[in-house]
């Protein structure tokens, strides 16, 4: 029988259990009570409380980020700054080609595309990501009760960990060049702001549907290399003279302007505002609608 | 006041990632009993069906049946992870789950690392997971591998760390799989007072098992499922029969 056992251990290991629960702070996560009704699943209020009690345990969340970037990294000596090095070398590389190319010179354009591209990788690296919150959290997801905002969350910190090892570059170029964009560069930080809120929720509306729909990881990832082309990320938005108009009906370029006029110290139009807040918040209605909807299904669905 | 309380519960599992059309042929052609189609279309598995049951302050309940009948299902319901597509289910009382050891734990991360992450995903305070990582090494009794990331233990290692983690809680409800009977002799006889006391000092404890040994030792009151239906509820005595 399993539960056989010698009286030696038994008396030795008393003395170590027992101080265990002596020990006030022995929380549990787990809710004091709960009720699941399906007639009335109250879908609206448990969907409110699974974010609020997401943003209580920010730091499982900033853990977890940690612990995923540690992991990514595991054994190689320079680590996350290999993201600052790929990013160095792929601005030399584009930024003299195009400049030749677009015929604008040198030092007019490696500023602008140090700011382009890093600002881009940080919105593509984002909502690529965002695609596997939940699915990557599976195994906790099947066994812990936890707020899946804390998966959102935890997508949300990490992004923000690995885009901040390029911000070196910036400073960089704009030491070499001579750019001084002003105090207007804190504008970038409402920008931060709105980009921070879309990842949060495209996290949980990606990291759903991609739960349940896995071929949807492949498909967003075409969708960003396409976007990557049709926004102006390489190419300055002027190239296209008149069309500029229109530009901020891509949502990508809304969102990218916010950090980028600011920081190139042009600061970004009011229709570009606009636009951005616009987009966030057609991001926010529709992840929470579908959050709301589906949220007590995720678990059946990884 | 622990207080656990099914009425109607009904748990389906959609078969998502799966070649739904062929096995909708395959299912044509026989009687299914629990793999139907709902009204979408979908295949689910019906893991638990209407199921009725109050479970009092005091009550120490085994869930049995063979493999698959929804013992684990049922667990993880009353855990707040899945929630019913029909009826109701109210749990009044911390929950403390211990139904899958390794859930949660980062191999490659240190002993003390996971410690301190178990103690996030409890939602304490970091202080308090620090203070708990304290007594987890104390009983763990792993020496300096409890700073060695935990994919370098031995299997005996991780055992006894799960076991010390998993066991560093006082809930009112505790839910329990079997996993936690299969340890190795030698080391249940380590584990035992502690688990002792866990079980004890809980107000209700669901033991998920096939053991029927355990069940006589641990248990009040017993519940037989099969095929997610409750098939016997009541003491220990009636449904498994006088020993």
């Amino acid at each position: 029988m399993v539960w056989a056992m010698t009286n030696g251990h038994f008396t030795r290991l008393s003395a170590l259990g027992t101080s265990v629960y002596s020990l006030p702070s022995m929380v549990q996560t787990s809710p004091v009570s709960f009720e699941h009704d399906a007639a009335h699943p109250r879908r609206g209020e448990r969907a409110r409380q699974d974010i609020a009690d997401g943003f209580k345990r920010w730091r499982l969340a900033w853990a977890l980020a940690r612990t995923d970037i540690t992991h990514r990294y595991r054994g190689s000596v320079l680590g996350p700054l290999w993201v600052t090095i790929s990013t160095a070398v792929m601005l030399v590389s584009l930024g003299f080609l195009y400049a030749k190319l677009f015929q604008i010179e040198v030092g007019v354009y490696l500023p602008w595309l140090a700011v382009s591209l890093i600002v881009w990788n940080m919105i593509s690296q984002a909502v690529t990501e965002s695609c596997y919150s939940i699915t990557s959290a599976e195994s906790v997801v099947r066994q812990m009760p936890l707020p899946y905002s804390v998966h959102a969350l935890r997508t949300v910190f990490r992004n923000a960990v690995v885009s901040a090892h390029n911000l070196p570059l910036i400073a960089v170029v704009f030491l070499i060049f001579g750019v001084a964009p002003g105090w207007g560069a804190l504008m970038a930080i409402p920008g931060l702001i709105l980009l921070a809120i879309n990842v949060f929720w495209a996290s949980l509306l990606l990291g759903m549907l991609c739960a349940r729909f896995r071929d949807i990881p492949p498909i967003v990832g075409s969708v960003m290399q396409i976007a990557f082309f049709l926004t102006p990320v390489i190419w300055k938005p002027e190239l296209i003279k008149e069309s500029q108009v229109f530009l901020p009906l891509n949502p990508f370029f809304a969102v990218m302007e916010t950090m980028r006029g600011p920081l190139m110290g042009t600061g970004a139009s009011l229709s570009v505002w606009i636009a951005a807040v616009v987009y966030t918040a057609i991001v926010w209605v529709v992840a929470q609608a579908f959050f709301t909807r589906f949220r007590n299904r995720v678990a059946f669905w990884v | 006041m622990a207080r656990i309380e099914a009425e109607g519960l009904a748990i389906e599992y959609p078969l998502y990632h799966h070649n739904a059309r062929s096995l909708k042929r395959r299912l044509m052609g026989s009687a299914p009993r629990r793999l139907k189609e709902d009204d979408s279309h979908r295949v689910v598995v019906a893991a638990l069906r209407n199921l009725t049951f109050t479970i009092e302050r005091g009550e120490r309940v085994a869930l049995i049946g063979p493999n698959g009948a929804g013992k684990s299902t049922l667990l993880r319901t009353i855990a707040g992870i899945y929630e019913p597509v029909a009826g109701r289910l109210r749990v009044e009382g911390e929950i403390g789950s211990l139904i899958d050891p390794a859930a949660g734990m980062e191999t490659l991360a240190t002993g003390r690392e996971n410690i301190i992450l178990r103690g996030l995903y409890r939602g304490m305070s970091e202080a308090e997971a620090e203070a708990m990582a304290e007594e987890v090494v104390a009983f763990a009794d792993l020496g300096e591998f409890i700073d060695v990331q935990i994919r370098g233990y031995s299997a005996g290692m991780q055992v006894r760390l799960s076991f010390a983690l998993a066991t560093a809680m006082m809930p009112e409800i505790l839910l329990m799989d079997e996993w936690f009977l299969a340890g190795d002799a030698q080391f249940m006889a380590r584990a035992e007072e502690r688990l002792k006391q866990l079980v004890t000092g809980a107000d209700i404890l669901v033991l998920a098992t096939h053991d029927m040994a355990t069940v006589r030792r641990w248990c009040t009151r017993a519940i037989r499922i099969e095929g997610g239906v409750i098939q016997q509820d009541g003491t220990v005595d009636e449904v498994l029969g006088e020993a």
